[in-house]
């Protein structure tokens, strides 16, 4: 060991270069973080607890479940991001199954008819809440509150006005049905032994697309500028509104895809469903780093987020424990991620990185 | 002014049209008038101060400026063609750029975005075209550095930078983007004298780079020591419009403190016992100032 003393390098001379972050610095500043330590943490507590949580079935279930809050997590994620709300998310999937079924039924038109008007019908309710948002400038969840109540009314009015039950008849007989349900929730697949879902794979696709299009884009710039300080991002000539409207747009036509999984998955839809599945969507965002006020977050935050809610509703059932435990485990989630993510952020951006 | 020609000079001619002039502007919200009767002009390689106390209307001139607010009489010309701002983007359409007293930065973005934010760099990827971030961090680096403003990390978000530092990166951003008039709204209000003076440094670069500035704030030394031409408003109307030969700093000064109302409310405290004589004789010395002029920072 005598002679390797001899070669230590010499003290680097970084007074010209910029100094470097630490990896801690560099992780700490990172949105998902929080969410990351979380979500680790969390496998390996069920993976102790739960002996059935450990086979790659059960992964693949609890990404299964993940996926179906993940993939409008995206959706809303960006939305929050952009320094809103949607309340009416939740309905909204219900809203446009319902109607992509019960058109192409009572009309017996060919499915995918239906579900072109779903998807024009969810861009419209995204556009609605976008613009009486802008145009009143009434808070948005003010504004998706109330479209949440009279979505929800009418998934019930219209359906029992239609059909005379609660729920849509099946479609698995119509024309269109086969190639839409491979689209939206074609049969598992396996890879390697490994049972994976369609939704899965969407999700990810969302997650990816999201995060490319926040990072690398300018209107991922605008995003990040209007829920920052729309003020100021009006004055350089943002186009505020415009991205505001286009980002519940979004949530609206993934509101869509999610109710087509929803629909194909079941062939059937249960009008009252999606009530409180909107909370699931923001916690996850928050959880995944998204701040309430908006302006900072990001895609794959929210879907560590979805990832965390589908191992907890996943494992406490695999633990063999009361499911009502979930609702608890939830709230007691969102607390502490809304505080981590305080005290993370504060400790991320009062580091001022010393200028010459 | 009443035989000025009306017949707008071609743009570019360096006598020519001034860069923004304003004739006869009024401004109403609702039964409110805001402003009345400005006349100010903008030339290119000039200072112009716009001074005046809160509420005087600086804020309401500026934002006609800017777009963000319509005159409701009088006209605005830019080279001399008579123009009405829609919106904020036809201003800088124009090469009129402000930067606000709240900068219009977002403090959780990146210095380099926060640089090119509403008029982003992109480059083809694939079929798409994405933020070419590189080349966008590499410009905001040499064109801060141009101004003076050497930043170790671009990357950190701007809410880090110091408020000097703030206004400055507004600044050089403005001046990047081919701005021509630069408006600055208050810029030196909520800094300490270091800071001003470093801020007070890039405004004159900036006049020296050929644009003309419009400069508002409510401390008449700041204004002074830069400015060419002042402009005082008050509650509304022009009360003062003197190029520099025609005014000193005591005038100035005076005039900002309130001048009158400022000596007529001393006497009004003296009489009802709150102010002393000695305050009243103080007050009357600044505004009839024959020894050295006294600080009126707010």
């Amino acid at each position: 060991m005598s002679q390797t003393l001899e070669t230590a390098p010499p003290p680097v001379e970084r007074t010209a270069e910029p100094p470097r972050k630490s990896l801690l610095t560099i992780l700490l500043e990172r949105p998902e973080i929080g969410a990351f330590v979380a979500a680790v943490a969390i496998f390996v507590f069920f993976f102790a607890v739960a002996p059935p949580f450990r086979s790659l079935a059960a992964f693949s279930t609890v990404l299964y479940d993940s996926s179906t809050i993940g993939i409008m997590a995206v959706g809303v994620a960006l939305l929050m991001i952009g320094g809103e709300f949607d309340l009416s998310a939740g309905v909204a999937v219900i809203t446009a199954a319902l109607t992509a079924a019960m058109l192409s039924y009572e009309l017996s038109l060919n499915l995918w008819v239906g579900a072109i008007v779903a998807l024009a019908l969810a861009l419209t309710i995204g556009f609605a809440n976008g613009w009486l948002v802008m145009k009143t400038g009434i808070p948005s969840f003010l504004v998706t509150l109330s479209t949440f109540f009279m979505l929800q009314g009418i998934n019930l009015g219209v359906t029992k006005l239609l059909t005379g039950t609660v729920a849509t008849t099946n479609v698995s007989n119509m024309d269109g049905f086969d190639t839409l349900r491979t689209i939206f929730a074609s049969s598992p697949f396996s890879i390697g032994g490994f049972t994976l879902r369609i939704t899965v794979v969407w999700w990810l696709f969302f997650v990816a697309l999201a995060t490319w299009l926040l990072i690398r884009t300018r209107v991922g710039n605008w995003i990040f500028a209007v829920g920052g300080n729309a003020a100021s991002a009006r004055a350089v000539g943002v186009p505020v509104k415009a991205v505001k409207i286009g980002l519940f747009m979004g949530v609206g036509s993934l509101a869509w895809f999610y109710g087509m999984h929803r629909l194909y998955a079941f062939s059937t839809v249960q009008s009252g469903e999606g009530v409180g599945n909107e909370f699931l969507y923001i916690i996850a965002a928050v959880v995944g780093g998204c701040l309430l006020t908006g302006g900072y977050g990001s895609p794959v935050g929210a879907a560590i987020g979805a990832f965390i809610f589908g191992m907890t509703r996943q494992g406490i059932v695999y633990a063999g424990w009361d499911p009502s435990w979930y609702r608890f485990f939830l709230g007691a989630m969102l607390l502490i991620a809304v505080v981590v993510n305080l005290y993370v952020r504060q400790y991320a951006s009062s580091r001022k990185v010393p200028t010459k | 002014m009443t035989e000025t020609v009306t017949t707008p000079t071609p743009a570019g001619d360096a006598t020519g049209a001034p860069l923004i002039e304003m004739t006869d502007v009024g401004k109403a919200y609702g039964a409110v008038r805001a402003l009345e009767g400005i006349n100010v002009r903008v030339d290119a390689g000039e200072i112009t101060c716009v001074l005046g106390d809160n509420g005087a209307g600086k804020s309401t001139l500026i934002k006609i400026m800017a777009g963000l607010h319509q005159h409701s009489e009088g006209t605005v010309r830019v080279d001399g063609e008579e123009v009405r701002f829609d919106s904020p983007r036809q201003a800088l359409e124009k090469g009129i750029a402000t930067v606000y007293q709240d900068l219009a930065v977002v403090g959780l973005m990146e210095v380099w975005r926060n640089f090119f934010l509403g008029s982003e760099k992109r480059k083809r990827f694939g079929p798409f075209n994405a933020l070419d971030s590189n080349a966008m961090r590499k410009t905001a680096k040499e064109e801060l550095s141009k101004m003076g403003i050497e930043l170790a990390d671009l990357n950190q978000p701007i809410g880090t930078l110091s408020g000097g530092q703030r206004q400055c990166v507004a600044i050089a951003r403005a001046v990047y983007f081919g701005a021509r008039v630069l408006i600055l709204d208050e810029p030196t209000a909520a800094l300490g004298v270091k800071q001003s003076g470093v801020v007070l440094k890039y405004v004159a670069k900036a006049r020296e780079a050929g644009l003309g500035v419009v400069f508002i704030t409510h401390n008449p030394h700041h204004a002074y020591m830069v400015g060419d031409h002042f402009v005082v408003l008050k509650l509304g109307r022009m009360s003062l419009d003197a190029h520099r030969e025609e005014i000193t700093l005591e005038d100035l000064t005076a005039l900002m403190a309130g001048g009158d109302e400022l000596e007529t409310l001393a006497h009004e405290l003296q009489r009802s016992g709150v102010a002393s004589a000695d305050v009243v004789k103080e007050i009357e010395a600044v505004e009839h100032p024959h020894d050295r002029p006294q600080g009126t920072q707010a």
